[in-house]
């Protein structure tokens, strides 16, 4: 593993972490997706660009986010001091904004005058939506029926938001059809649509381009821990669907090799051959999907499988490129929690800190005992906090029998 | 690149008419009858035959061909079995190309050099892959050039000079020239942009260009049939095998493609001159 030599490298010109990334779209979206690169290089050495993203961030989505001392949850678990990253209280609740942010000025930037978006919990279309309001484009965002079905009040945020919501039928009408949809938008509408990918997956340059977008996450923490406890942290911790909070946390802590990086999939039923979870790295194997090649769930002739998670916001069958690579090269470890141990690390986090931790980071959370244990007294740990729960109050007074 | 292919071209010249490249999913709406179609196809007027392999997220297809895929899926369809399908039809037909025509996730899942073996060993002519770009088909490229298999590439609408020549690189068999921006199935382009496309085309290429995407009645196919080689039809036939009752599937399939073929056969002969 020689990840100093050149993380910093990655993705390499045609877009690879390794095998892992690519291009792998329709050529019509080919000269679209090198056009985006272009636009991107040229947005990313352009002061005025990273002035534009750093006003909006602190005025409006209210970056940075705190890094608090979790002083219960670290008495309970009795080792490593936890740190929680709180991008659940951004603007609209969630690490989402920061992404969307850089997008849609990106889009702006390069004269597009039309946005879309796919979402699965719709934490992704709400984001989109809301800096398109801000920004004054139209935003049509792709929601697959069951979703939408599931998320009724995320639906009529994006509406509020004057976004329009488009129901995906095809397929099984979740996250991953919402995603063929808005491809297929693009693919016909390639003169004035941007595409405004939710998560560090896609073609490239995506990966990349979110990955820088959300890694304003880990620069603040190493900023914040290294002011609050003068070192180092012993591990930085996510959850994982497509991986784009965790990319972001741990991306500015790649080369500070005593760091210990560590995602959480979704294990959602337990994972096995049944496939009900939406652990791709652990329980998946590497294919092509929506533009990369990354680990996926797929059946032994290459279909994709739907997969399972209580939480809709890690539901998807794949997993962005750069988590592939940093499994295979050991960089960084990705452990899972099911559906039951978040729930469990769900209400824990309420009663001992205050916090309705989303659903997503609740499978951080539900890993953060043993981890906090196995480092030990003296350690420290940060957990990325990337989304607040009110969004799943319904799932979890659903989870546990209780009607509302 | 494969002899048959290039064969059939040659053929097609010399006739002065362009060809119907016939396109139909595998086990659609199950293996016997999707048999029995392909079987029939030759005799019906097709000059090539695409047979696409079901994908569970075909993201570049509209509704007609995503339906389809999803009846193979159920009908227990797979890439093995589309190349078993592929395999049978070669038994029966020597001359007719069939290529395959897909997304990248199930051959990657077999793997490119045992699916090159598994190509041969069927008969199949080339593959036209939907989700790889001339960027990532290196290494299909590679297992193929053994086996005297064709990568069939794309082109499109967005695709300026600077992309053609990369598309060009290492494209064999015919150059598919998908004439709108959009999703297989959706709105033909119009007769005049086609004709300015094509010539674009042949100034940059020697291969043989075929022409689909939206072409679903005998007009448009006669209208493209003028300057293109070939005319790609698919969704059309794929709608035919929706709509029809348990067990018609197989007539009502071939008496589209004789409609079809009809009016691409005698397409310059009523124009009166050869394109």
């Amino acid at each position: 593993m020689d990840v100093r030599r050149n993380w910093q490298e990655l993705p390499d010109a045609e877009g690879r972490f390794g095998s892992y990334g690519g291009r792998f779209v329709a050529e019509t979206l080919m000269p679209l997706v090198l056009d985006l690169e272009r636009a991107y290089r040229e947005a990313q050495v352009d002061p005025a660009f990273a002035a534009t993203m750093a006003d909006f961030w602190t005025h409006y989505v209210g970056r940075p986010s705190p890094l608090y001392f979790a002083e219960r949850m670290t008495a309970h678990f009795g080792g490593a001091k936890i740190y929680f990253k709180r991008d659940e209280l951004n603007h609209t609740g969630a690490h989402k904004i920061n992404n969307c942010l850089g997008q849609v000025l990106l889009a702006q930037r390069m004269g597009k005058t039309r946005i879309i978006a796919e979402t699965g919990a719709g934490q992704h279309g709400v984001a989109t939506a809301t800096i398109c309001a801000r920004l004054g484009l139209p935003c049509v965002v792709f929601m697959g029926a069951t979703d939408i079905e599931r998320q009724k009040p995320n639906v009529f945020r994006m509406k509020l938001l004057g976004a329009e919501v488009r129901p995906v039928t095809s397929g099984a009408a979740t996250l991953k059809d919402a995603m063929n949809e808005a491809l297929r938008d693009w693919v016909t509408n390639v003169a004035d649509t941007f595409y405004c990918i939710g998560t560090a997956a896609g073609p490239h340059p995506y990966p990349e381009m979110v990955r820088d977008f959300q890694s304003v996450i880990g620069r603040e923490a190493r900023e914040q821990i290294l002011e609050r406890e003068g070192r180092l942290p012993d591990a930085v911790m996510a959850c994982i669907g497509g991986g784009s909070n965790a990319i972001g946390l741990f991306h500015p802590f790649i080369a500070d090799e005593s760091v210990r990086l560590i995602g959480v999939e979704a294990a959602g039923r337990g994972i096995d051959d049944r496939f009900e979870h939406s652990a791709a790295i652990n329980g998946g194997r590497p294919g092509v999907l929506h533009g990369n090649r990354t680990y996926l769930l797929q059946n032994a002739d290459g279909q994709i499988l739907e997969g399972h998670s209580i939480s809709a916001g890690l539901d998807y069958p794949g997993v962005g490129p750069e988590h592939s690579y940093l499994a295979d090269i050991g960089r960084a470890q990705y452990l899972s929690a099911t559906d039951d141990e978040a729930l469990e690390a769900f209400k824990l986090c309420a009663r001992l800190e205050g916090i309705l931790p989303a659903l997503e980071p609740s499978h951080a959370l539900a890993r953060l005992g043993d981890v906090a244990r196995e480092i030990g007294k003296g350690g420290l740990v940060i957990m990325n906090l990337c989304g607040r729960g009110d969004k799943d109050v319904f799932t979890v007074a659903d989870a546990l029998g209780v009607t509302l | 690149m494969s002899a048959r292919l290039a064969s059939r071209f040659a053929a097609l010249k010399r006739e002065g008419r362009a060809g119907l490249v016939a396109y139909v999913m595998a086990s659609d709406p199950d293996h016997e009858t999707c048999f029995e179609i392909l079987r029939g196809l030759p005799s019906a007027g097709a000059d090539v035959i695409e047979l696409g392999f079901p994908f569970t997220d075909p993201m570049a297809d509209g509704p007609s061909i995503q339906k389809a895929a999803l009846r193979a899926l159920k009908a227990g369809g797979s890439l093995k079995h589309t190349l078993d399908l592929a395999r049978r039809f070669r038994e029966t037909d020597q001359d007719t190309p069939l290529i395959l025509m897909g997304y990248a996730n199930p051959i990657e899942s077999m793997g490119y050099d045992a699916f090159s073996e598994a190509m041969q060993a069927s008969g199949a002519d080339g593959v036209i892959i939907v989700d790889l770009p001339p960027e990532e088909d290196g290494p299909l490229r590679a297992a193929f050039a053994a086996h005297g298999l064709s990568i069939i590439r794309l082109a499109t609408p967005t695709t300026d000079d600077n992309r053609l020549t990369k598309v060009l690189d290492g494209a064999s068999g015919f150059l598919y020239y998908a004439s709108v921006a959009g999703v297989t199935g959706a709105n033909a382009a119009t007769g005049d942009a086609v004709r300015a496309a094509v010539s674009r085309l042949k100034r940059a290429t020697q291969l043989p260009v075929a022409v689909g995407f939206g072409v679903r009645e005998p007009a448009a196919a006669q209208e493209i049939a003028r300057t293109a080689d070939a005319v790609v039809v698919g969704s059309a036939f794929v709608d035919e095998i929706a709509a029809a009752p348990a067990g018609q599937a197989a007539d009502r399939v071939l008496r589209k493609v004789r409609i079809l073929s009809e009016a691409v056969r005698t397409a310059r002969a009523l124009e009166g001159t050869p394109a």
